[in-house]
């Protein structure tokens, strides 16, 4: 095992702000990538169901 | 695997088992053939139950990967701690390479066959290259001030890493830039394939020129330089990162079939078999 404690884990022997710094940005990036396609499928579908709804009352 | 997909995208199971995918778009029908699903709408559906599986394995991966990185993996001897940053520096600066490849490759499709499908994929890949791409730089500047002194240097590794992110942006700007989304598949594949040149030079740079980047720790030919656990983390997370971008296009792919082919029957059906 590399560390003592977490505290220890936490301070990256004094590199913190850089190893933090990409994990951080790159676990950041990712999971809004994945949030952000979520959405735009939602966005896309329910646009859809707008249109079908919209012509089936035009269609009565 | 029905049954995760099942669990997931009920809809997208059901279109692909009820053989209802409206597929033959001229492709021979009776025996089962790949080539159906390069038709948008039999791609749809299949991508739709690979998502689930391709996130799985990029979350246990990544995990796995982070793992090794930070309670296997000892501390290096020369830069300390700093070091950890390689084990998702190296995997992004790969991947930004890889799906660059990966783009140009299904652009050059579309260009050479004219599939609707291939210019469609080739799309989908380009953001989430362009994102691998600035971790890459951003991680090897947040490596380099510790361990180089410098955030950046205009060495030859650094600079073509930058241009490839600018390929990446421009590819997608010309691409959001013409309406008519075939010609602007077609507009955007030259760009692909010219800018392809530049992949190589990103690889070999370290040996060409003189860098302040260091050359390869792992190549085809010899062992790899490092730490044998450092080396599998690197690994690992390279086949996380890998997984997380399939998919990722893939959940691209879907959103642009569904741009390109509202007003079509079968969409209609999918928002119909969703409800």
């Amino acid at each position: 095992m590399n560390w003592a404690s977490w505290s220890d884990f936490f301070a990256m022997g004094g590199y913190a702000f850089y190893v933090w710094g990409s994990y951080g940005v790159t676990i950041g990036l990712l999971v809004t990538e994945v949030i952000l396609l979520v959405i735009r499928k939602r966005t896309i579908l329910e646009h859809l169901g707008r249109v079908r709804g919209a012509a089936r009352r035009g269609m009565q | 695997m029905m049954a995760v997909g099942f669990f997931l995208y009920p809809a997208d199971s059901m279109f692909i088992s009820s053989g209802k995918t409206p597929a033959s778009e001229g492709w021979p029908s009776g025996k089962a053939s790949w080539f159906k699903f390069s038709s948008p709408p039999a791609f749809f559906p299949l991508a739709g139950v690979l998502v689930p599986w391709f996130g799985t394995a990029a979350v246990l991966l990544c995990g796995a990967g982070l793992y090794l990185g930070f309670f296997v993996a000892p501390t290096d001897q020369q830069q300390g701690e700093a070091y950890r940053i390689i084990f998702i520096h190296v995997p992004a600066a790969w991947m930004s390479m890889f799906l660059y490849m990966v783009m140009a490759f299904w652009a050059g499709v579309g260009l050479v066959l004219n599939t609707r499908l291939s210019g469609m994929m080739a799309s989908a890949v380009a953001p989430t290259g362009a994102l691998f791409t600035f971790l890459a730089l951003w991680t090897g500047s947040l490596w380099g001030k510790p361990t180089w002194g410098t955030w950046w240097v205009w060495d030859a590794r650094l600079t073509s890493e930058l241009i490839l992110l600018f390929l990446y942006f421009g590819f997608m700007a010309l691409q959001a830039a013409i309406e008519d989304a075939r010609r602007a598949d077609k507009a955007g594949a030259v760009l692909a394939l010219t800018g392809a040149i530049n992949v190589p030079i990103i690889y070999f740079s370290v040996q060409w020129w003189n860098t302040l980047h260091q050359g390869a720790s792992v190549s085809l030919k010899s062992a790899p330089t490092m730490a044998a656990t450092m080396f599998a983390g690197m690994i690992v997370m390279a086949l996380g990162f890998w997984m997380y971008s399939i998919a990722a296009a893939l959940l691209r792919v879907r959103c642009i079939i569904l741009e390109r082919e509202l007003d079509s029957q079968w969409v209609g059906d999918y928002v119909k078999a969703l409800r």
